[in-house]
Formats: structure tokens, sequence, C-alpha cells
């Protein structure tokens, strides 16, 4: 990606409303909480008592915090394989999170699901599964559902510029426009699937807001590495949906830091570029988003050390919580074949 | 008192319309549900009764389509799907077999899928390659499915109304050389629980265990066996799995010879599995080798030319029991004519095209 294919599929509105004082930093926290808690998976990732594939968003977190900082706790979310934002910025609860990456009994899934299969009900996250494009119809039939039932929830499906390929995407857009349901369906568009880049996959001339819209969905792209931008065409754009715009789908450009799956560098693979790498580092949304922050006052030395002490705790806590925690008994195995 | 007389597809109309009625979170979904055919007289009538909120036609997306059925149970809903052939269901096998089959064990149960899945197999006038694949062998082999074939209009309405109020994913096949048969059917709601075969006739020579239409096939065998002073014991599956197998252990303990009738191809089929479980657990009792009497391994040609050939019939089953008991066995085809158009259809109530 280009950054002249960004600008020319750059929202028509080029000023975005700055989102208050109080808004910000919670969107600050939110996007470092979520680079926080990854580091420290990958941290611990190579002891290989983690045993489950693991997708890092490292370098993506702008996407989840955006979004997920204007939804309500009765909305849904349902994500793929790089899920760990999602469900951090939904709300899911970070200890059963760590349990379910340690195989434990107290893990989300009870240690059946791991990684690519977080769940948290109580906060409406419905899972996510590794199936590429597997829970765009799923989200789709959950917003379907909660229409049938006269609810007012937004669902939103996050999905990668893969997914765009599959069937599924576009039978499931077609429906959602056919019903005209309240799905949010997030492209994060990170330019590469596993290790083929996008130009092998799909064609240069058009997005992936471009396939959106072929279905009769209103569809934009934007700059997913600025918080700002994803946070108030979020906001605008779920407003709009709870006043029965019907679906809608949002393209973001970001690119992630590691591997496909693990915590480690690629670049030996030679798939992409360290200055490909190297240009997209200097776009990181956190550290773009503290230097603005800063400049304008509302977070200092003092600030930050806080915040970041609180979420270390956290960290801890959840990874303490974790290693407590036993494996399923053997009993288990043989539980919840059947409700 | 006589008892009342339904057709099959009568009383899967009416296990539908009862089901609709005593859940509001029930709906049915699926190509051509609410059309004026209704899925072959199936769901007749029940847009008009319920509404366009409880009854939807859908694209031509069935695996996009299987997820949104899906996600909107994970939201309380309890989705009744429809496919007019299992071949259109096989472009749902990835959300099937992926996540429907998975949802509840791969997230610890924290989810629960309540939904069905109602899926036609067909049979001759020229149902062909792809109209008349009796696959139901595939579904029973994912674990977190349960699969369903009743052979009777009973039991249609009772094990249907079970498979909806069930908490899990359900595969419901019905056969359509079933839909016209008709049979009692008792008014109201009641229903037949999942995992439980059924003796449809009892005798002490032969145990012969079928599923869906091999087991028309099966009664319409032991008819013919009686003539020879043979009693064959009919053990009708019911339901695949889950799957209690005491009743045909049983019966082969009594027997000591077993015939599987099915449908299905003979290859990685449902009735090597049968037969393997009696083999494993009744082993001492079986006096000769079991056998399988199913479709051969061959896509179904459609010309009735070719088909004559493929399906097994009763005849089929009487030469399976007679060959075993020594007896002497015919060809069990009777070669066909251009004028004779008695081979391909259950009689003459079925008119095709399908």
């Amino acid at each position: 990606m280009t950054t002249e294919t960004l600008s020319r599929h750059q929202l028509a509105r080029n000023e975005f409303a700055t989102p208050p004082p109080d808004t910000r930093v919670t969107l600050h926290r939110s996007m470092m909480r979520i680079r926080r808690i990854e580091e420290r998976i990958r941290k611990l990732y190579p002891e290989g008592d983690m045993r489950c594939p693991t997708h890092f968003s490292i370098g993506q977190e702008a996407v989840a915090a955006g979004i997920c900082e204007n939804l309500q706790r009765s909305d849904y979310v349902i994500s793929a394989h790089r899920s760990h934002a999602h469900y951090i910025g939904k709300g899911g609860n970070l200890r059963a999170m760590f349990a379910e990456l340690y195989g434990k009994v107290d893990g989300c899934a009870s240690g059946k699901g791991g990684s690519m299969h977080l769940i948290d009900l109580s906060v409406n996250f419905l899972g996510c599964v590794p199936i590429v494009g597997a829970t765009i119809p799923i989200g789709v039939g959950a917003a379907f559902g909660s229409v049938l039932q006269d609810a007012n929830a937004v669902t939103a499906v996050f999905f990668g510029d893969a997914a765009a390929e599959t069937g599924l995407f576009h039978e499931s857009l077609n429906f959602a426009a056919v019903q005209q349901l309240p799905v949010l369906f997030v492209c994060e568009n990170n330019l590469y699937s596993v290790n083929t880049p996008l130009d092998v996959r799909q064609p240069a001339n058009r997005t992936i807001a471009d396939l959106g819209r072929g279905h009769g969905i209103v569809s934009s792209q934007h700059d997913g590495q600025s918080i700002e931008q994803v946070y108030d065409v979020a906001r605008d754009t779920i407003a709009r949906m709870r006043a029965g715009s019907g679906p809608v789908l949002l393209e973001f450009m970001t690119y992630r830091w590691f591997e496909h799956c693990g915590p480690l560098s690629d670049l030996h693979l030679g798939y992409r570029t360290q200055q490909e790498l190297d240009e997209w580092m200097a776009r990181c949304p956190i550290k773009a988003h503290e230097e603005l922050l800063r400049a304008s006052g509302m977070l200092d030395d003092h600030k930050l050390a806080r915040m970041e002490a609180e979420v270390a705790a956290e960290i801890d806590d959840a990874i303490a919580f974790a290693n407590a925690s036993p494996f399923p008994p053997r009993s288990e195995l043989a539980n919840h074949l059947y409700a | 008192m006589s008892e009342r007389q339904l057709k099959y597809l009568e009383a899967i109309n009416e296990a539908l319309d009862i089901c609709l009625d005593r859940d509001r979170r029930t709906y049915l979904i699926g190509l051509g549900v609410p059309d004026p055919i209704g899925v072959f007289g199936t769901t007749k009538g029940l847009q008009e009764k319920h509404g366009p909120r409880r009854v939807f036609d859908m694209p031509v997306a069935e695996n996009a389509m299987t997820g949104v059925a899906l996600g909107s149970s994970l939201v309380g809903m309890r989705p009744v799907m429809t496919h007019m052939r299992l071949e259109f269901a096989m472009s749902a096998m990835d959300q099937i077999c992926n996540q429907v089959a998975k949802w509840h064990y791969m997230f610890g149960g924290r989810s629960k899928v309540p939904m069905t899945i109602r899926m036609m197999i067909g049979r001759g006038w020229g149902q062909g390659p792809q109209h008349a694949q009796s696959l139901h062998a595939w579904f029973a082999h994912v674990p977190g499915l349960k699969v369903v074939m009743p052979s009777s209009p009973h039991d249609a309405k009772g094990m249907l109304i079970s498979s909806i109020e069930d908490d899990n994913p359900v595969v419901f096949i019905e056969h359509r050389w079933l839909h016209t048969l008709q049979g009692p059917v008792p008014e109201g709601y009641y229903t037949v629980p999942l995992g439980q075969p059924r003796v449809v006739t009892e005798g002490g020579d032969v145990t012969i265990v079928s599923s869906s239409y091999a087991t028309i096939d099966a009664i319409k065998a032991t008819q013919l066996l009686a003539g020879d002073n043979i009693r064959a014991e009919v053990i009708d599956l019911r339901t695949l799995v889950p799957r209690n197998d005491e009743l045909i252990l049983e019966s082969v303990n009594k027997t000591g010879r077993l015939v599987v009738v099915d449908q299905g191809t003979l290859t990685g089929g449902f009735a090597g599995e049968i037969m393997a479980r009696v083999t494993e657990q009744a082993f001492g009792a079986l006096e000769c080798a079991p056998v399988r009497v199913t479709s051969p391994d061959y896509p179904t040609p459609t010309t009735r030319g070719l088909s004559n050939y493929y399906y097994a019939t009763p005849l089929h089953v009487v030469s399976a029991v007679r060959g075993m008991l020594g007896l002497p066995v015919d060809d069990p085809f009777v070669d066909v004519t251009p004028a004779d158009k008695t081979h391909d259809v259950p009689d003459n109530t079925f008119t095709g095209p399908f």
C-alpha cells in the first residue's frame, strides 16, 4: 500500500473532530494496554507453555481501540485469528484470556480453544475462529438474530484483507444489505495473508471498500494508524447505524510488525522489506498519539508512568491467575460435546 | 378407533407449525421455504400463518446463510434451515463442520447452537449424480452434530419437534420417497426422543438394520422372506448419532445374523459403522459374516437404463439374507425396458421431476 493509494481513498472529509481530552486519554490507554499485553505474551511465548498458534496485533492497535470505544457492552463483537486486540478492546476478561493461552481450566473457553478461540459473553464478545472469513456470516447472523428480537445492538465484525477474498465475505455482505442489518464490517487491511502480499491476491485498481460499495453497502477506506481517524469515523458510523442506517464497511490500512503467527520478526523470509517495516513502525499509532497528548498537556511523564504501572500490575495478576489455574481435568474431554 | 393418517410431508409441516407456535425464537429459513410450493409441501402455508418475520426465503448462499443461522442462535434464536437437496448443504460444509458442530465444545460450553438443518436426499426418476447422494455418514463423522433420519410419518413429526427443541445442531435428513408415505400421526404436540432405534418388525432369523427409505425396502424384504418362512427383525436406526446400540445388539444376540441396509455408497459408509459396532460388541453371537446392502461405489447415473442397476431394492435384501442362510440366490436386478416406468419411483404418486 503506497501513500498514493491511501490518499486516493481517504475519507472525503479531511478534518476530524477532536475527541474530548478524557476520551483521548481513554483511547491512548486502550491502545497502550493492548500493546503491553501482547508484548508480555511475546516475552513469555518462547517458554513454550502457551501451546497454541498465536497471532499478534502489535502495530494494529488503533483499529480495535477506536472501534470498541464507540461500542456499548450490549453491542456484539466477533473476530478472526488475530483477535487479541478485539477481545481486549471489547473488555474481555484478561485473567481468562491468559488462562486460555496457557490451556488452563479457568480459560475463557476452558482451555479448549486457545488464542484463536477467545470468548467473553459477559461483554458480548461472541468468539473468534481461524477459518478465514468464517465469522463474517456469524456476525451477520448475530445482527439478524438481534433484529428479530427487536434489540438495538450493533454487531462489529473484525476481519483481515484476505477474508475479502472468500465467498463467505460476499455472501454475507449481500445478505446484510438485503436485510439492512446493523452490522459494522471492520476490515483491518495489513497487506499480507500469512506471507502472501495483497498484490497477488487482489487487483490493484480496487479497494476492499470498493467491494462493499459493490454490494450496496456504505463503505470507506481510512488510515488505520490514526486513532483520531478510526475513532471519529467509528463514532459517526455507529451513531448512524443505531439510527437505522443499515450495514457499513470500514477498511483500515494498517500493518503488523511481527510474523504472521508467533512473536518473532520474519524479515529473513524476504517477503517484505526492512524499509517497509521501518516506514510503518514510524507511523506507530501509539507513539504518534502519545506525542500529541504530551504536546497538548493531556499526558505527562507522571500520568503515563501511572498508567503503565496499572497495566503492568493487571497483566502480572492475570498471569499469576493463569499459572495458578490447573489444566482441565480428564473428564473435560467428554464434556460439552452436546449442550 | 382409526388413527389419523398423514403423509410424511404433512407430518413435517405440522411439526414446523407446532414449533413456530410454541416458541417465538424458532424461525424457518431456506431457499423456497415460503414459496407457493413450499419445499415439496413441507413448509406450505407457514409464512401465511406465522408471518414474514418467522418464515424466510434466502439468497443462494448456503455457506454464509448457515453462518447467519449459527450467529442468530448465539443471540437466542432457534433457526430451522432447509435445503431441498443435501448436495446444496455441501456448499456449507465449512460452516456446518468447522463452526456449527464445534461451537459449543471449542468455547468450553459458553455458547450453544440450537439449530436444525433439514436436508433432502433422493433416489430414482433421474435424480442423477447430484440429487441422489446419501451422505449422512459425512455428518455422522463430525463430533458435535446429531444426525436424524426417520422413516415414518409418526417419527418424522415427533423427531423433528425433538430436533428443533434440542439445544444442539441437528442434521435432519428426509428422503424424497418418504414424503408421500402415509402413516398414523397423532394430533398436536408430541416428541419422539433422539438417539433411540426402533424395532419395526420382530423376527428371530436375521437382524436387518436400516435407516430412512432403506427401512421401507427392509420392510418389503421381510414380507418376501416371510414367504420362505424366514423371520427377519427390522431395526430402524432413526438417529445415526448419538445412538444407543442396545436394541441392535440384543437382536443380533437373538438372531446371530446381521444385514445392514443403507442407501449410501459402500466405502466409508454408515453401514460399515453399524457392522463394526456389532462385530466389536457381539462377535461371538454372529453365526456368519454380516452383509452390507448399499449403493455401489459409483456416482449415480441419471438414465433409468443404468440407475436400475444402481440402487439396492428389497430383492437385494432378500438375496443377502438367503445367501447367509445358504439358500440359492438370483440376480436381484431386473432388466428394465423403455416401456417399464415402475422401477425408478416409490409408487405411482411420485411423478417427478425431483
